[in-house]
């Protein structure tokens, strides 16, 4: 009964982080700051998830299942380096950044 | 930093524990026959795609590396709870901003450790590594090295630098010894 409770807890926790995340793709202004949802917003959400889905299984007749821990470190390592690849893209086609975007000289010709 | 490990049988100790571990979560059991072959694969995986590898430096601190790992963990709950209150709130108040890092870090691993950090961390992803390999000439060493890193919400560029290499780049020197 109370693993119940936290199930829902953690979903709902889990489901509103990944729609905030999703909400800043459409309201940030430009492409650099709309990285800034997916690579980290996302992150807490699905990890909420995860440990929701570990606390079901382990209430269920299958018993406790360990591989959301798996799911959680290949997230956690592969989501700065898709970041990365985004940004580098945008950086290497000139995007516009935002207007009154700081240290724009920052960035070296390549 | 040291590139060579201490038992040749052995050369990434590491790496090797890694995959026994993953070994064990895929399969989601500790019997002995599970144990037996995360062992045998913890062995024999590393040793034959060792030499097909760059060395890469051993970490020579393992306890400040796990400690490391859950201050890593505790900022990711934090930065996400502070990223997702600063796109609730007015976009028109986000100070967005490119910001120059500089880093002492000499091995491409140690760089590319602190990078995802950066990216998972304080409202930052980080966007490049300058001097860009390219540009230098064979073998050169860039006597100073970059990372360029976008902002969400800039307040203070002095003390995020100093953040970033306190907090994240200063252990990573320790566990690397570089």
């Amino acid at each position: 009964m109370i693993s119940e409770w936290v199930v829902s807890i953690l979903l709902l926790f889990g489901g509103a982080f990944i729609l905030i995340g999703s909400m800043g793709l459409i309201k940030l202004p430009d492409f650099f700051m709309r990285l800034h949802g997916p690579t980290k917003a996302t992150t807490l959400g699905m990890a909420s998830i995860l440990i929701a889905a570990m606390v079901f299984f382990a209430n269920s007749k299958t018993g406790l299942s360990v591989k959301e821990i798996l799911i959680t470190i290949f997230l956690l390592i592969t989501a700065p380096i898709s970041g990365y690849m985004l940004i580098k893209s945008a950086i290497h086609h000139k995007l516009k950044a935002k207007e009154g975007t700081k240290g724009l000289d920052n960035i070296e010709d390549d | 930093m040291r590139l060579q490990a201490r038992y040749r049988w052995l050369p990434t100790p590491f790496r090797s524990l890694f995959l026994f571990l993953i070994w064990l979560l895929l399969n989601n059991s500790v019997s002995p026959g599970h144990l037996v072959l995360a062992t045998f694969f913890a062995i024999f995986i590393p040793l034959l795609s060792f030499s097909l590898r760059d060395p890469q430096p051993l970490i020579l601190k393992p306890g400040l590396a796990l400690k490391q790992l859950l201050i890593v963990l505790y900022d990711i709950v934090v930065a996400n709870l502070q990223v997702a209150l600063l796109i609730i709130g007015p976009a028109k108040k986000l100070r967005p901003a490119f910001v120059k890092v500089p880093i002492d870090l000499t091995h491409d691993m140690p760089i590319t450790i602190l990078a995802s950090c950066v990216s998972l961390t304080p409202g930052t992803v980080s966007a490049e590594v300058y001097p860009i390999p390219e540009s230098l000439s064979e073998g050169e060493e860039p006597s100073q090295r970059y990372l360029l890193i976008h902002v969400l919400d800039l307040k203070d560029e002095e003390a995020l630098i100093k953040l970033i290499k306190q907090r994240y780049e200063a252990p990573l020197k320790e566990i690397f010894q570089c």
